[in-house]
C-alpha cells in the first residue's frame, strides 16, 4: 500500500527517513531499506542533507522504487532554481516516483561546500504552488503548457517549536493553501508543545485537509543528542530528554532511546488530527522495528508497496 | 482543465528602459528597521498610487537622470531605515515593515525552520531572524493577517529598480495574493 493509499484509507502511516550515501552507488540505499520493508509505508529519501552532497535523491527514489518501495522524494529550494526544480519533477514523475516533500533547506554555511551560492530562488511555498500547478492545471510557472502532466502526492515540512511561534499553525496554512497534502514535522521531544500546535492547527481546520505525520526520533547516546541540539538547526531538546538519557548507562542508552521514541509515538498518536508518524532515524534505521514494535504498531502486511 | 486559472487584475504598466547596471547587490543579512511600526503603516498611506504620483513615475521613467537620481534616493532611505537591498518588488507593506530580503534564504512567505529558540537567525545566530521581528511588529499593529498573503516568486529582473515607481505604474499588484487558485 502507497503513502497515498494508507492516508485515503484512513489508516495511521508510518514513513521514516534514510540519508543517500556520499558516493556513486544506490546498493546502500536498497539494503537499509530491508531493514523498514513491511515496518513502514514510505521512505524518504533526504536531498543533500544538511547541505553535503549526496547522491541525487531522485536516484536514491527511484532505487527505491526498484526494490519494490514507495519512496518521498525530498526537493529543497538550496540548489535549485525554478526551472531546475520543476524539470526535477517532471523527470521524478516520469519514473514513476509520486511523493514528493518539499522544504526550504538548510543553508550552505552548514555543509560541507559552505562556499557554495545559496539559490533559494523560490521558496517552500512558492515550490509547493508551483508543483501543484503543474499537476492540476498543467502549465508550468511560465504559463507554458505541461503533456503529460505529472502525477504527484505533495508534502511539506513543519517546525511547531521554532518562533515565531504563534505563527507556525498560520504558516502551515499558507502551505496546505499552496498544495500540501502531507507534513512531516520536525523531531517532536516536547508532546505539550506539540499539542498546543496541534489544537491551532484543528481550529484552522488544516487536519482535514492535510494529513499530519508527527516526527520522531530514536537517539542513541547522549552524545548524540548533544550534537542534534548543538549542530542540526531548528531542533530542541528539552532537559528532561537529557536527564533521561544522562540516567542510564552508555551501553543502555541506546535502548533507551528507543523507548522514549515509542513513547511519544504512543501520545502523538492519542491526539486527534494526527495521521501517522514520519521516524527520523537516518543512520540508525535497523531500529526501526523495535521502535514500531515497542510502540505497539504492527508489521505492514508483507508485499511493500 | 488546462486554463480557468484567474490571472493578474488589470493589466500594469508596460516595462521601463533598462536602467544602468545597478551595483552589486550586497548579500541578505537580517536588519532590524529603524522605523516604528506605526510611522510605517502611517508612510504607507502617505504613498499609495493616486493620479499624481502615477503622472510622476510616469515622467520619472522617461527622464533618465531624474530616474536615476529618485532611485538612488530610495536606494539611500530605505537602505538606512530597513536594509533595502533593491528587490524592486518591495514586499514591507505585508511584512510589518521588516525585509524579508534580508533573510539568508531570501523567504517572502514566512520563517524557515530553522529560527533559534531565542528568535536568532540560523545562518547569523547574533541577528533575530526577520520573520520573527516582522511577526511581533505586526502583532503589534493588528496586522498579522497580513502574513498569511501568499507571495509570487521574484522576479530577478527588476533587482535594482525603484519598488515605488514600480509601485506607482501598478507593477505590484501581484505580488501577493489570498486567492491560492491564481497562477503562482
Amino acid at each position: 500500500m502507497s503513502l497515498r493509499e494508507r492516508l485515503a484509507s484512513g489508516g495511521f502511516a508510518v514513513t521514516a527517513e534514510i540519508s543517500p550515501p556520499r558516493g556513486a552507488s544506490t546498493e546502500n540505499i536498497t539494503k537499509t531499506a530491508e531493514a523498514l520493508r513491511n515496518w513502514v509505508d514510505a521512505v524518504n529519501v533526504t536531498d543533500n542533507q544538511g547541505s553535503n552532497v549526496r547522491l541525487a535523491s531522485w536516484a536514491g527514489s527511484v532505487a527505491l522504487i526498484n526494490a519494490g518501495l514507495d519512496p518521498v522524494m525530498q526537493m529543497t529550494c538550496r540548489d535549485r532554481n525554478r526551472i531546475a526544480l520543476q524539470s526535477d519533477l517532471l523527470g521524478a514523475s516520469a519514473l514513476g516516483v509520486r511523493n514528493i516533500l518539499v522544504m526550504t533547506g538548510d543553508h550552505p554555511k552548514f555543509g560541507d561546500h559552505p562556499e557554495a551560492k545559496p539559490v533559494f530562488d523560490l521558496d517552500s511555498v512558492q515550490l509547493l504552488w508551483t508543483l501543484r500547478t503543474m499537476r492540476d492545471q498543467h502549465v508550468l510557472l511560465s504559463g507554458r503548457k505541461v503533456d503529460p502532466a505529472p502525477d504527484c502526492f505533495l508534502g511539506a515540512v513543519e517546525n511547531p517549536f521554532a518562533p515565531p511561534v504563534p505563527f507556525r499553525a498560520e504558516r502551515l496554512a499558507k502551505k496546505v493553501e499552496a498544495g500540501a497534502q502531507f507534513i512531516q514535522t520536525q523531531f517532536v521531544f516536547d508532546v505539550p508543545a506539540f499539542a498546543a500546535w496541534l489544537a491551532q492547527v484543528r481550529d484552522l481546520g488544516l487536519h482535514e485537509r492535510c494529513a499530519i505525520l508527527a516526527g520522531v526520533g530514536a537517539v542513541r547516546s547522549v552524545r548524540a543528542l548533544e550534537y542534534m541540539r548543538d549542530h542540526v538547526p531548528g531542533v530542541e531538546v528539552p532537559d528532561g530528554v537529557f536527564q533521561r538519557l544522562q540516567a542510564v548507562p552508555a551501553d543502555k542508552q541506546a535502548h533507551e532511546g528507543v523507548k522514549l521514541a515509542a513513547e511519544i509515538i504512543q501520545q502523538v498518536a492519542a491526539i486527534p488530527g494526527v495521521a501517522g508518524v514520519h521516524l527520523l532515524v537516518a543512520g540508525n534505521e535497523g531500529a526501526v522495528p523495535d521502535i514500531l514494535d515497542s510502540a505497539g504498531i504492527q508489521a505492514r502486511s508483507p508485499g511493500g508497496v | 482543465m488546462t486554463q480557468a486559472i484567474p490571472g493578474p487584475g488589470r493589466s500594469p504598466a508596460p516595462e521601463p528602459a533598462p536602467e544602468p547596471a545597478p551595483e552589486p547587490v550586497p548579500a541578505p543579512v537580517p536588519v532590524h528597521p529603524r522605523l516604528g511600526v506605526r510611522v510605517a503603516y502611517r508612510l504607507q498611506r502617505v504613498l499609495r498610487p493616486n493620479a499624481g504620483y502615477r503622472w510622476l513615475s510616469a515622467r520619472l521613467e522617461t527622464a533618465g537622470p531624474a530616474r536615476t537620481a529618485f532611485t538612488g534616493a530610495e536606494r539611500e532611505a530605505k537602505g538606512k531605515l530597513f536594509g533595502c537591498r533593491m528587490c524592486g518588488q518591495c514586499a514591507l507593506p505585508v511584512t510589518g515593515y521588516v525585509c524579508p530580503m534580508g533573510c539568508p534564504k531570501e523567504l517572502r512567505n514566512g520563517p524557515c525552520g530553522g529560527v533559534g529558540a531565542d528568535g536568532s537567525c540560523e545562518v547569523y545566530p547574533e541577528r533575530r531572524c526577520v520573520w520573527v521581528d516582522a511577526y511581533d511588529r505586526a502583532a503589534s499593529a493588528g496586522r498579522t493577517a497580513d502574513l498569511r498573503l501568499l507571495h509570487r516568486p521574484t522576479d530577478h529582473r527588476r533587482w535594482g529598480q525603484s519598488s515605488w515607481l514600480n509601485y506607482w505604474q501598478g507593477r505590484d499588484e501581484d505580488l501577493w495574493t489570498a486567492d491560492s487558485r491564481t497562477h503562482p
